[in-house]
Order: C-alpha cells, then structure tokens, then sequence
C-alpha cells in the first residue's frame, strides 16, 4: 500500500502552499483521524488554471490530494466534474482498505467542495440527499 | 522501572481464546486493542450458546419452565456483577447495552431532574466522549456551567485544581476511573470524598477500571458506576428488563429498581455472557491480571521509549496506571502506523480514541494505542517493537 511514488508524493506534495489570487476555497476534515485539507483552485473560462492544497494528516489522505492537483491543473471544469470516486482510487494505483476510503477521498470531496460548493463524500452524494 | 511479576499461566488462558489461533496474512494474531473490545473465552461462547440451544425463552414474563430458567440465569448474572464490584443490593445493578448508554441514563433520569440552571458540573479533560458529551448537552439544555480538570505533563490528573473547582461548589462529579486514552488511573477514593463534602453527585466512569483492576463501587462512594461487559470478555451490549408495573391510559405506575429502567425485551443471553465472563475473571483473579498487565507495561515502555522518534504519552512509571501505552513515531500518522501494524498481524487502535479533548490538550490529532489484556504476552511487545521499526522503514524515518 505505501508504494514509493505514495510517500514521495506525501513527503514532497506537489501543488502545495497558498495559491495567490484563488477564486475558490475550500476547507475539509476527516473529524474520524484528524486529517485537515484546504483545497484552493484559480478558475477563468470554465478551466482550471491553477490549484494548490494545503493539510495535515495520513499518508494515503495527503498524496491522494497531491495526485490530484496534479491532474485537475488546466482542465476544464467539464473535464473536472466527470473525475468520481472510482477515478480517485484507481489513480491511485493501491488497494485501499474500506476503513481508509476517507482518508484517499478527501482531497476530491474538498476538490467538488471548492468547484462547487458540493458537501457529500464522493460516491454518497444520493445518500447525502 | 521495577514491574511486578505475572503470575499467569498465559499459555493455559490464551487456550481458552478461539479467536487468538487465527492468523492475519499469514501471521500470528497480535491483538493489543483491549481498550477497546476483549476477546472472548470459550467458556463465554459456550455459556451463550447454551442458553440458545437448551433453554431459550424471554425473560420476565413466561410462566413455563424454560422462561423461568432463562430469567433465574440473567438475574443470576446480576448477582455475579454485583458481587464482583460489591454493589449494596443487587438490585442496584442495571443491564444496559454498554457504559456510554449508562451515562446517558443517568444524564437522562437523574441529571435531567437534578440538574438546575447554574449548578457546576465538574468534569476531567481525561473522560470519554461517552462520560463527557452527556453533561456537556444536559448542561447546555439546563444552563448548568461546567468545569474541565486538567492533567499534568505525565497525563495525571492536577488534583490541586480538582479540589479547587469541588471548593467552589458543585451539584454533579463526572470522572474517569482510568483513562482509555493514557491507562492513568485516578484517585477516584479521594476525590469522590471530596465531591460528596462539597454536595456532589458523584458518576465514574469504569470501562477501562472493572475489566482490570479489583473495583468496590461502596469503598470508591461512587453513587452511580458505568462500565462495559464486552471490555471484560463478555459480548457486546447486555440490558433490558421490564420498566413498568401497570400501564393504563391515565397513568403508568413504575416498576421496582432495577427492572424500571431495563425496558423492552433485555439482551438476556448477552448478559448471562456476562456472568459467565465475571466467573472466568474472578477464577484467574482481576488483580493477578492486573499485575501480569503492569509487567507486560514494564517490558514494553523501556523498548518503546528507546526507539528513536517514539514519543510515549501518559504515565512513565508503574504507578496508578493500567497496561494503556498511547505513542506516536515521528513523521508517521497513526493511521498509516496502524495500517502497516496491520500487515504484521499487529492489532492496535489508531486516532482520538473518543477522546478529543484529551488529544487537543496532548498537541496532537491522533495517537496509536496498544492496550492490554490478561492473554498478552512479553512475545507481542516483541512484535508491536518490530512492527514500530517496520513503519520507519517504510517511511523512511
């Protein structure tokens, strides 16, 4: 599970820090560990010109957000929108025990959150309705 | 660190535990969250699954043989729990499913009619959320104030400022017995007489104190004591009874204590679990157990501390405490700790262990926790030591 290119991203995420001039902010926790993330995004012609994120918390919860700031970065928000729960995981490329699925989920629900002001867990959103 | 010797034929009781032959991918069973749930013996299983098969009918209420049998083995069970922490009456004894609901019981039945608009409640940073969000919501309804205790830099609770806050009057005390999150074990004899000369109303928390150290509810004073059977090797959530005497549409006319508050169909068979738990227990002796814990915390902390990067909460000695050893390493969060424990077979609880305020006060989200019970062995301190040099490897620390 904890492949190299997981703690290289958690010990050297990329896309981290503060991102000037964001337009959206999104603040996000897993109350259950602990994990913490801020995701902030710089949106202009519907496309996803910058995104960083910033936390602390699990391995499997920093390098998932790491991972995915850097495949949302100029995409457009269509292109965004399609990226689910199954997509998340699979880009992740490890088996994620059904106790962890939070902690790999939580850099796209605070992702959706930012974009879209979206709350639910990435794959609850009928249950959370 | 002088440990006291165990004195436990552990090899014979872990005889007695099914589940610890099992293997996890491919290893030998490691379990150390004891703080959490015990394992249960055969003679547990056995007596549950007797009543299922030889006698099984509802309690309280048949006139036939079986439901008299089953109900003389639930109310046999609360003579064996009243006699293993000295209850006055068993009477006094109420089955509820766990300790959390026994507190809300309380905040419930006899904080909602005590409890007036500014009473103190005085409480610890050190309780559960179980024996802390009750008071905490009750409070607020009420409009009573509450005071948080504080712990000193060894997770002991500051006695100083627990007498301070009794001085200053209050109505109602919530403590903590022994701490799930650190193992410290609180002078509950003193502070209860403290509380009782300021007026209080004294609750304690046992969940982590009856499964491992002896627990005299009338030594303590406690006026109301929770705990939990499934922490002491029985199964989860044992209660019920019969609450009312005579219900009509004017009026209901309560039952006697304790069946008043056991109502609806009780977990029966749980609770007769129970009493067979109590006599297992009480046949290997609770302090024996105690003592075999505290040698296994004597082996453990020196081995752990010395780990670079290890830092151990609570507790450095022996003394007051019960085999509840909380550590984080350095550059790992506890769940990725736990996770590849995981793969060493190693079972420990990882996060706030309901404990959040105790973790705000300690500077930390989280901890990773190994706790103790009577079938832990020297050989799994061992392999929770090598799972902790196992995680820095693999993180690179």
């Amino acid at each position: 599970m904890y492949r190299d290119y997981i703690l290289d991203h958690y010990k050297n995420p990329r896309n981290s820090g503060e991102l000037p001039g964001a337009t959206h902010t999104y603040h996000d926790s897993n109350p259950l560990c602990g994990d913490e993330l801020t995701m902030q995004l710089r949106i202009s012609d519907g496309h996803v010109d910058d995104v960083r994120f910033s936390g602390k918390g699990c391995a499997i919860s920093q390098a998932s957000a790491s991972i995915l700031t850097e495949e949302v970065k100029g995409k457009s928000l269509d292109e965004v929108k399609r990226i689910d729960r199954e997509h998340v995981l699979a880009n992740l490329g490890i088996p994620i025990s059904p106790a962890r699925i939070k902690c790999a989920l939580l850099g796209l629900k605070a992702l959706k959150g930012a974009a879209w002001g979206l709350t639910a867990w990435p794959g609850e959103e009928v249950k959370a309705k | 660190m002088r440990a006291p010797a165990s004195t436990l034929d552990v090899a014979r009781i872990r005889a007695d535990f099914p589940v610890l032959a099992q293997t996890v991918r491919g290893k030998p069973l490691v379990y150390l969250d004891n703080a959490a749930t015990s394992q249960k013996p055969r003679q547990v299983i056995e007596a549950m699954s007797r009543v299922f098969e030889e006698h099984n009918a509802n309690i309280h209420r048949g006139v036939y043989e079986f439901s008299e049998r089953t109900t003389a083995a639930f109310e046999e069970a609360r003579s064996k729990v009243a006699r293993l922490v000295n209850a006055p009456s068993e009477r006094e004894v109420i089955f509820v499913r766990n300790a959390t609901e026994g507190v809300n019981l309380v905040a419930y039945a006899w904080g909602r009619d005590n409890l007036k608009r500014g009473d103190r409640i005085v409480t610890t940073v050190l309780e559960h959320h179980s024996d802390f969000v009750p008071w905490q919501q009750l409070a607020a309804e009420v409009g009573a104030e509450i005071a948080v205790v504080d712990i000193d830099g060894e997770g002991r609770l500051r006695r100083d400022q627990m007498s301070a806050e009794l001085r200053k009057g209050a109505k109602l005390l919530a403590l903590t017995h022994t701490s799930n999150g650190l193992g410290t074990v609180n002078p509950v004899r003193e502070i209860a007489a403290e509380a009782h000369a300021a007026g209080a109303t004294v609750v304690i928390d046992a969940a982590q104190a009856v499964p491992h150290t002896p627990v005299d509810v009338q030594d303590l004073q406690a006026d109301f004591l929770v705990f939990s059977g499934h922490k002491m090797l029985a199964p989860p959530g044992s209660g019920g009874g019969d609450m009312s005497s005579r219900v009509s549409v004017a009026m209901t006319e309560w039952n006697e204590l304790p069946w008043k508050f056991e109502a609806g169909t009780s977990s029966y068979v749980d609770a007769i679990g129970l009493g067979a738990a109590v006599d297992y227990l009480c046949a290997v002796g609770i302090e024996k157990i105690h003592e075999h814990e505290l040698a296994l915390v004597g082996y453990l902390l020196p081995r752990l501390s010395e780990i670079p990067g290890v830092t151990v909460y609570g507790p450095r000695t022996l003394d007051d405490r019960v085999g509840v050893v909380s550590f984080n390493i350095e550059g790992i969060h506890p769940h990725d700790v736990a996770t590849i424990f995981d793969r060493e077979g190693v079972c420990v609880r990882a996060g706030h262990h309901c404990n959040q305020p105790l973790m705000t006060r300690l500077g930390v989200p989280a901890t990773t926790r190994a706790s103790f019970y009577l079938y832990n062995t020297t050989e799994e301190c061992d392999a929770l030591t090598r799972a902790v040099h196992a995680a820095k490897k693999v993180f690179g620390v």
